[in-house]
């Protein structure tokens, strides 16, 4: 994805699609945040509750809208506030894109700061997570 | 039982030192391979002067004695909503860090199978020098007890 330069409101930023989500990503995600809640990881349990099968850490869901923000950002803003309210469960094989829309531009203390409302959908009208970020250009 | 009790209701502190090899594990396991979170040189080039970490790494900054702050709540019932970072610097390699865990609002609102209750909770982390580094906000929401 290219640096934008320019943010107006309104304005669509290019949509970013990850590879699918994998078994062994949730293992590997398992790890690195410490989460090892087995309804993320072992099949036999997720089913005992009720699931089809190990579904995915709603933070990984957020990891990715993250990944997403700092490609916004480019390199040239800090994120300053970021969040995400967890909607639709993601499944291993699920792929999941983001999408964000500028919903403001300000200025404060002498700095740009772009408001930008990202969501991450496995499929049409399927949202895994909805959120905004706050970007102070520097 | 009200949660309301649970309000202000706050943790032991605890450390937290960052390793460069923990924020590479974790952008991995993210598939986030900006080079700012691995490639120093790159880092350096870029506003930010040195790598830094994912903007969701906060949620690994716990205590690894997993004791920070026990509601006594049944975490069947638990249901994470909402996260929020509020950032008032990017995380380091090699920061020290420290965090602290509060319950910082109890609130109910009505919904279709009843009342719902409605937690936040506040990691507030800082620096060596007790500088702000950044708050992760976790909005739990507390459903009802099933009748079966």
């Amino acid at each position: 994805m290219k640096t934008i330069t320019q943010f107006v409101a309104g304005q669509q930023l290019p949509p970013y699609t990850k590879d699918k989500v994998t078994k062994v990503q949730l293992v590997q995600y398992a790890g690195a945040s410490g989460d090892f809640n087995p309804l993320h990881t072992d099949d036999t349990f997720a089913q005992k509750i009720g699931m089809p099968g190990v579904i995915a850490h709603g933070m990984l869901v957020m990891g990715f809208l993250g990944e997403y923000v700092n490609k916004i950002a480019g390199d040239a803003a800090l994120v300053k506030n970021f969040n995400m309210r967890f909607g639709a469960m993601t499944f291993p094989k699920d792929v999941i894109t983001c999408n964000g829309i500028v919903k403001d531009v300000y200025e404060e203390n002498g700095k740009q700061m772009v408001v930008v409302t990202v969501t991450a959908e496995k499929g049409p009208e399927q949202i895994v997570g909805t959120g905004e970020a706050t970007l102070e250009f520097q | 039982m009200s949660l309301q009790a649970l309000k202000g209701k706050t943790g032991k502190p605890f450390s937290f030192q960052v390793d460069h090899r923990h924020i590479r594990q974790f952008a991995r396991a993210i598939g986030d391979l900006n080079p700012l979170y691995f490639d120093e040189d790159y880092a350096k080039a870029t506003i930010h002067g040195g790598i830094i970490a994912p903007p969701t790494f906060p949620v690994v900054i716990t205590d690894e004695d997993g004791d920070t702050l026990d509601l006594g709540l049944d975490y069947n019932r638990m249901l994470h909503g909402e996260q929020q970072f509020i950032y008032s610097r990017p995380i380091r390699p090699n920061d020290q860090l420290t965090g602290q865990m509060k319950v910082t609002d109890v609130y109910e609102r009505e919904g279709k199978k009843g009342t719902m209750e409605f937690l936040v909770l506040d990691t507030e982390i800082t620096d060596e020098h007790g500088n702000h580094v950044v708050t992760s906000r976790t909005n739990i929401i507390y459903r009802p007890v099933t009748v079966k």
